[in-house]
């Protein structure tokens, strides 16, 4: 008996252990950092603030314009990417669940191929930028996205699992395809529809590379691009802080940079990280549904 | 003749099929092609096009001339590749980083799944399965904060507790060798969560009366783990593996770009194929970026009819087409 605790003991230590230093820790000194003052930052980043002040996040919600701008593109495009890539591919995953639709095979392989084999960034960035125009609109965040085989597959692979007696009754009572599908087959298929959205929605939320690539209109950028010149654009950085100030005040007044930083890091990706374990069950569920074979 | 036919079948089969003549077949089939009609446009559009785009891998990308006006060169970029020496590095960084996160990744998410499936309180389980897919949530960018905090050379935590121990600052930012164990820790982290995960629902789904068993023949909680739980493991470890290594060429531009941020002196352990074309783009060497990248698709495609045969000839079942 006394063996045998000891054992799961050590197991729940290795967790704890593990958890606290390499899971929670990384989270800890980003915040502790946007709560430091800058003074006692130049000495070095650390676990606790070894001097509170709440200088970084002054400066962030003094004039917030920019990160409501991000936040409300950032928001548009993954909310309203999500619904659009739900509904168009929801609705090619239902005629690929019937047997009964003769076009089943080569229809699922044009999409399966896409996973296989594509053109590469050059060509995509040329079509887009040069030929559809896609630079620097909202819409490049939405349609180049539309669509993602791996999804389509695996609400094909769910609808498959609607029982077919119950289509073919709705169709004996005259029912027509598209009304079986808004009727019957969206109302049943609510697990895996909202186990997709939340993977779309995630990956939306924290896309960045799109605007690096197609948007030079500050106004149109994203959350995360917004963060990550931030990082490494120094300038973008002293401009954001003395914002509506005169050059010559911002050679001479000290200006919060790391702890201002890291306030917005905060503020940025803060929401997301603690709504998103929450439909932890969800994502989970998502992938194992798409882990069967088709 | 075709009508007494499809009555008979609907006697005697259990799934009744609905077909009343012909007709009616061919409208539900129209119907069920017109809901498929925007997907296809878009996969047409978006994957399709810029297929025919990889021409400019043997041309000379003539700005006014457009892709398809340029001049053809033949084998020339391809050429400047093997010349450069540019490819081979890039090849090796890509495969390299590829293969170890397919082993590290996988030894540890198996690795967590075992123990977490060791761990008797549903509580505790909850919590742990909670903070380890956390990273999940996060983008590179946000990652790139946090190893910045670490990694910094003046302020960063991990040079104080250098420091702490009597030792010299590292400056990080600057010395290429310590990147691939960076970067391995940084995929890691974010992935493990949700492959443990996996891992943990398919070990879930082991039939309890296996290890009970076994425990009245008298097998230690070790030899369970060896002879039950690694064994079931197996299958989905073999299709996660073929996804992974069919994927070996293709990079997580994300990782690569905000993590090392970037920097110059970093790109000998830290460039990569995307990251490559990604400058080459930038640069306006089109035409170089897409012979890269044309290579690159070519070995995916590979990469991955090859790894499902392989896996075909093991065990039909598991793969994946």
């Amino acid at each position: 008996m006394f063996k045998k605790i000891n054992y799961l003991t050590f197991i729940n230590l290795f967790f704890i252990v593990v958890c606290t230093v390499f899971f929670l820790l990384p989270f800890l000194l980003v915040i502790s950092i946007s709560f430091t003052d800058e003074e006692a930052l130049r000495q070095g980043f650390s676990l606790i603030p070894e001097k509170f002040s709440l200088q970084g996040y002054q400066y962030v919600f003094k004039r917030p314009g920019k990160i409501i701008d991000a936040y409300i593109v950032t928001s548009f495009q993954a909310f309203g990417g999500a619904f659009l890539s739900i509904f168009v591919m929801s609705l090619c995953a239902y005629p690929l669940s019937r047997t009964s639709f003769r076009l089943r095979k080569p229809i699922t392989f044009y999409i399966f191929f896409t996973m296989l084999f594509g053109g590469g960034l050059v060509p995509s960035y040329i079509l887009n930028a040069q030929y559809l125009h896609l630079k620097d609109s909202v819409w490049v965040y939405i349609l180049p996205s539309l669509a993602t085989a791996w999804y389509i597959i695996i609400m094909r692979t769910f609808f498959q699992g609607i029982p077919i007696s119950l289509i073919e009754s709705a169709k004996i009572d005259g029912a027509s395809e598209y009304r079986i599908y808004f009727q019957f087959i969206l109302p049943l298929s609510k697990p895996v529809l909202a186990a997709v959205s939340l993977l779309i929605l995630l990956d939306k939320w924290n896309t960045w590379f799109t605007t690096l690539i197609y948007i030079s209109d500050e106004k149109l950028y994203l959350l995360q691009y917004f963060l990550q010149k931030l990082l490494m654009d120094l300038d973008f950085m002293k401009n954001l802080a003395a914002e509506g100030l005169s050059s010559s005040v911002i050679e001479s007044i000290y200006l919060p940079t790391e702890s201002m930083r890291f306030a917005l890091c905060v503020v940025a990706a803060g929401p997301m990280v603690f709504v998103f374990p929450f439909f932890q069950k969800h994502f989970t569920k998502g992938l194992t549904v798409g882990s069967v074979k088709g | 003749m075709r009508n007494i036919g499809t009555i008979l079948e609907k006697n005697t089969k259990t799934r009744i099929r609905i077909q009343k003549g012909k007709l009616r077949s061919i409208g539900s089939n129209l119907s069920l092609l017109v809901l498929t009609v925007p997907c296809l446009v878009y996969f047409f559009i978006w994957h399709y096009l810029p297929m025919s785009g990889l021409v400019l891998a043997f041309k000379k990308y003539n700005f006014s001339k457009g892709i398809f006006g340029s001049d053809w060169i033949g084998f020339k970029n391809f050429e400047f590749l093997l010349s450069s020496n540019a490819l081979g590095g890039l090849l090796k960084n890509t495969a390299g980083y590829g293969l170890a996160f397919i082993i590290v990744g996988n030894f540890c998410a198996i690795l967590f799944a075992l123990l977490l499936f060791e761990v008797r309180q549903k509580q505790l389980i909850k919590v742990y399965q909670t903070m380890l897919i956390l990273p999940r949530f996060l983008s590179w960018v946000v990652i790139g904060f946090m190893s910045y905090a670490i990694l910094s050379p003046t302020q960063g935590l991990l040079n104080q507790i250098i420091v702490l121990f009597g030792m010299e600052r590292i400056d990080w930012y600057t010395r290429p060798e310590f990147w691939p164990f960076i970067i391995v820790i940084c995929e890691v982290w974010k992935t493990i969560g949700l492959s443990s995960i996996m891992y943990y629902a398919a070990l879930m789904a082991i039939d309890t009366e296996l290890f009970e068993a076994a425990q009245i023949d008298g097998a230690s909680k070790i030899q369970q783990m060896i002879n039950i739980s690694i064994p079931s493991l197996l299958s989905l470890f073999t299709i996660l593996m073929i996804l992974q290594i069919g994927n070996i060429f293709r990079g997580d531009f994300g990782l690569f770009y905000q993590i090392p941020r970037d920097v110059g002196v970093l790109y000998p352990t830290t460039d990569i194929i995307d990251t490559y074309v990604y400058r080459g783009l930038r640069q306006g060497s089109y035409a170089i970026a897409t012979a890269v990248g044309l290579f690159q698709s070519v070995m995916g495609l590979v990469m991955v009819l090859t790894s499902n045969y392989i896996v075909k000839k093991i065990d039909p079942e598991k793969s994946l087409f």
